[in-house]
């Protein structure tokens, strides 16, 4: 049994344990053992996948295991994982083992919750474990709907409308996506031989050019909905803004990314000659979409919906680095999925215990949180300087592989999108640079702050775990992005075969 | 005699509680509960015992493992509905009518049998005729209250009406082939201007039967004033084995004609589905919503039949067996609180996770299934049932249905959001059910659960389906 079986065991297994639990504290607990549990195991799967590669073993996919599930249609529960996948593993443990200390304070119906929250990281994780499209598909839905439930019942504001919105959305973009799988099923074998969900076995193959051109868009649509893309995005501010803290940090740290790892993994590796195609009109829109949101992020005044605007701006960046079509910026993509996910949990987590503290978002009405809190406030300038790419964090190291692949496509088109993407980052430190100057410094606004306190247990280790991401990877980013380079030799492979002209 | 073993199965024990039931005095009505639900329970596995095909009456009745295993199918969800039943059926007012409950059920049930085991069309109009006329009274059973009694009629006029059209387009079938049996007409169906009409006329007394649009007038009303057990019936049993003589009927008589029947079946899905669904998301009593959504999940099973194929017809099978457990489920859940509380709309049913968690639980997997989420078996059934209209080419109605499935998951989210959502001052007070009705909804649960994780299921069906190429 392969050990990639264990991320879709433990949680299971912690999602029965937390229904048979008697108390609150119980179920908290069960759900730590879980999630710190998983978190080893991703760990030791990186591990195991560096000492792999080092002893040579260079196979497209390492501990592949396949069980045939449906016969007839040729369904496997097929799993496998490459550079790319392990990568976004690790993330989703991090983050989803630092929300559940974020949450600890939840009072209502916390068996509920933490349940939701962990069938919800059992998607995620099957999604990225898996290789076969209808499983991918399977737990792709499986990470969308318990949303619904979480934001519906435990958030704020709007929460019922919102919660509504982002699941209609969401599962919009999984009907388009459903269409192309179907469609790609239906083409999977264009030379005989039995029709297949296997995603490596239709890599291998080449589909029809006109299949490619019709199912593309369906399919990075449809992810691109997740992936919050220009003008499919406005389920993420109000969803975002109306979440609990976990469920933000989820949402935007890892579900987003089901998105972008979906447009690359599924849409570009599969219909590379419709990708290089028709790319551009999506990549005007992923430029569109790294200004918009940043511009976006300058005009809120309410903390969540400033950050959810930054998140739309840098998932957009995720898009327009695919888009770029060459090893370099491919490369910048998935290191931004990865730093992104990690440094805006952080902010949503960070977020989520300020207005615990002070009961308000708004950052007209705080100030000089540094003195009363300095362990949070320290915290968040560390996350805002990650978010406008300082050098030592881990946004620099993607951020710049981003720009500078993008930048080798000589063409005036590319070149343009490039600058104006570029431009973002100017923008970027305005919001930030002004959040953190009102937030934290200045004169205490409110008598009532005086007597707020500084982050508690749970809330440390949830903070220093995140932050200890993001310098981990901002100080030592090589042998992540060796394992990316890696995973990413297959498909740059593919569009080289699809298009001669590009730059690798 | 052991080709017809479901039928007389069915028949022995309807006899055998006749007989019982003359033997009970008035006030000990309630006892024959227990014995008929047991019999039911054991036709039922008996029916999964192998069994021999073949035919009878020089091909009027054929049995084939196909229709063995349409049978314990419905078997199954008769059971299901029997046991549901009995909370409701041992209130004051039903007391003394407990009995005619059971055997006019057995009676259609019968009906349906001798309808999918038909072997001309003589034998399936009788059989159609036995499996809905007993609705109607069963429709009436709440004789005393209004809406039931209308129900009753309405449904007894509409069956009249569709069975008048059904006969006089198999009055033209025989004008124009000389025979009545499946496998000789077949061949004679040459697609002449008047065996169209007789298609259409068929076609359109089927339509009534499975509620599909424009002839899906009287559901909501009938499933509204008729008690909670037998508009299940109606949506799930009925409907269902009219589904399955219609897909036989499409696959094995009118094949020569598919290419004229497809584009008829391609209007009608993309109008049952789309009027189904914007119907049920104005709906507040939840037998009416169940009605509306019922009827676009019949619209999805027909991008099973459209499909043609092998693959087709397993879905259509796979797809109602899944409709099955998943709104039995939801009408188990509607209908134990209508009993207890008398409640039926959405509104009532806010703040119910806080009161009664688990029928609340219930009714979320249900109508996730209905939706299709996985991993419930509804995703398995709507995701496949796509699979075989995409075969067949048809991107642009799985692409109209995968729309509507989104609205369908606004209004099921509706009912969701009433139930954990929502908060009310004055919430239906926490009950507890008895064993039967957790029994029912426990059955119902696992069948959603397992059935599609369990990919041999799906299997078996292939096997036993066909195509028609």
């Amino acid at each position: 049994m392969s050990i990639l079986t264990l991320f879709i065991i433990i949680p299971v297994l912690t999602v029965i344990g937390i229904l048979l639990c008697k108390t609150h504290m119980q179920v908290k607990w069960v759900a730590v053992v879980g999630m710190s549990l998983q978190l080893i195991s991703a760990i030791a799967l990186i591990l195991l996948y560096l000492a792999e590669r080092r002893a040579g073993n260079m196979a497209e996919i390492l501990f592949m295991q396949d069980n045939v599930w449906y016969q007839t249609l040729n369904i496997h529960f097929l799993i496998g994982v490459d550079g790319v996948s392990v990568a976004m593993i690790g993330l989703t443990s991090l983050v989803v083992f630092a929300g559940i200390f974020a949450s600890w304070d939840i009072v209502d119906l916390p068996r509920e919750f933490f349940t939701s929250l962990i069938l919800l990281a059992t998607g995620v994780f099957g999604f990225f474990i898996c290789l076969d499209l209808f499983t991918m598909f399977l737990f792709y839905e499986l990470a969308v709907i318990p949303m619904y439930l979480l934001i519906g019942i435990w958030g704020s504001g709007p929460r019922h409308y919102s919660a509504m919105k982002l699941t209609l959305m969401l599962m919009g973009g999984s009907a388009l996506i459903l269409l192309g799988i179907i469609g790609i099923y239906f083409n999977s074998a264009p030379n005989g031989g039995p029709l297949t969900f296997d995603l490596i076995k239709i890599s291998k193959e080449h589909l029809p050019i006109n299949v490619q051109l019709f199912l593309f868009p369906f399919l990075f649509v449809g992810f691109g909905v997740l992936g919050a893309m220009f003008p499919f995005h406005t389920w993420s501010p109000d969803g975002h803004a109306s979440a609990p803290t976990a469920v933000s940090m989820l949402h935007a740290g890892v579900l987003m990314k089901l998105g972008g790892y979906g447009c690359y993994r599924v849409a570009v590796f599969l219909l590379p000659e419709a990708a290089h195609q028709l790319g551009w009109i999506f990549l005007i829109l992923a430029t569109i979409g790294v200004i918009y949101g940043a511009l976006g992020a300058v005009w809120q005044k309410d903390l969540k919906y400033i950050n959810a605007y930054s998140s739309v701006s840098h998932c957009a960046l995720v898009l327009f680095a695919i888009l770029m079509f060459n090893q370099t910026a491919m490369n910048g993509a998935i290191m931004q999925m990865i730093s992104h996910g990690i440094m805006t949990a952080l902010f949503f987590a960070l977020i989520g215990m300020i207005y615990g503290r002070t009961h308000t978002r708004f950052i007209n009405e705080m100030g000089g949180l540094m003195k009363v809190m300095p362990f949070l406030a320290v915290a968040y300038v560390i996350a805002g300087l990650a978010s406008l790419g300082l050098p030592g964090f881990s946004g620099f190291v993607a951020e710049m592989t981003i720009f500078v692949g993008a930048f080798q496509n000589a063409d005036v088109f590319h070149r343009v999108a490039t600058i104006i993407a570029a431009s973002s980052i100017v923008v970027t430190a305005v919001y930030v640079l002004r959040v953190v100057g009102v937030l934290l410094l200045g004169k205490i606004k409110n008598e009532h702050f005086e007597t707020i306190t500084d982050a508690k247990w749970f809330d440390k280790i949830s903070v220093v775990t995140l932050i200890f991401g993001i310098t981990l990877i901002g100080v030592a980013p090589l042998w992540l992005s060796d394992m990316i380079t890696q995973g990413l030799g297959p498909i740059m492979h593919k569009l080289l075969a699809a298009a001669p002209g590009i730059i690798n | 005699m052991l080709i017809m073993r479901h039928e007389l199965l069915l028949i022995v024990i309807t006899v055998i509680l006749l007989i019982v039931e003359i033997f009970l005095p008035n006030t000990q009505k309630h006892k024959i509960i227990l014995p008929a639900v047991l019999l039911m329970a054991a036709v039922t596995v008996l029916g999964f015992f192998p069994g021999v095909p073949g035919i009878l009456f020089g091909g009027m009745y054929q049995s084939t493992q196909l229709t063995m295993m349409l049978k314990n199918i419905l078997n199954i969800g008769v059971l299901i509905i029997f046991i549901q039943s009995v909370d409701w059926l041992k209130q004051e007012q039903n007391k003394e009518k407990i009995s005619e409950f059971f055997l006019l059920m057995l009676s259609t049930l019968i009906g349906m049998n001798y309808m999918i085991s038909s072997g001309d069309f003589l034998m399936f109009y009788i059989g159609l005729e036995l499996a809905t006329i007993p609705i109607a009274a069963l429709a009436a059973y709440e004789r005393m209250k209004e809406k039931s009694a209308e129900a009753g009629v309405k449904l007894i006029f509409t069956s009249a009406l569709s069975s008048g059209i059904l006969l006089y387009g198999l009055s033209m079938i025989y004008g124009t082939t000389g025979t009545m049996y499946f496998a000789d007409v077949a061949p004679l169906i040459t697609g002449a201007p008047l065996q169209v009409l007789a298609f259409i006329f068929f076609f359109a007394g089927m339509a009534f039967k499975i509620s599909l649009v424009p002839f899906h007038l009287w559901t909501a009303d009938v499933y509204e004033g008729a008690p909670v057990n037998v508009a299940s019936y109606l949506s799930v049993i009925s409907k269902g084995a009219a589904v399955f003589i219609f897909t036989i009927i499409l696959y094995t008589v009118f094949t020569k004609i598919a290419v004229m029947w497809s584009e008829i079946i391609y209007v009608i899905t993309i109008l049952t589905i789309t009027v189904g669904n914007l119907f049920a998301m104005r709906q507040q009593n939840l037998k009416r919503f169940l009605a509306f959504s019922s009827i676009a999940q019949a619209g999805f099973i027909l991008l099973g039949i459209i499909g043609q194929s092998q693959l087709g017809m397993t879905t259509v099978i796979y797809f109602a067996l899944v409709y099955i457990f998943s709104n039995l489920g939801a009408f188990g859940v509607v209908g134990i609180i209508s009993n207890r509380t008398g409640k039926e709309t959405i509104n009532d049913y806010d703040g119910l996770y806080r009161t009664n968690p688990n029928l609340s639980l219930v009714m979320m997997l249900s109508l996730f299934s209905l939706a299709g989420i996985p991993p419930l078996a509804g995703f398995f059934g709507k995701f496949f049932l796509f699979t075989a209209a995409a075969k067949q080419g048809y991107y642009i109605l799985v692409l109209i249905a995968l729309i509507n499935t989104i609205i369908s998951l606004y209004y099921y989210l509706l009912v969701i959001k009433a139930m954990l959502l929502n908060n009310s001052d004055r919430p239906i007070a926490r009950f507890k059910s008895d064993w039967y009705t957790r029994l029912g909804l426990l059955m119902c649960v696992a069948g959603m659960v397992i059935i599609g994780f369990a990919s041999s299921i799906y299997e078996v069906v292939y096997n036993l389906s066909y195509g028609l190429y």
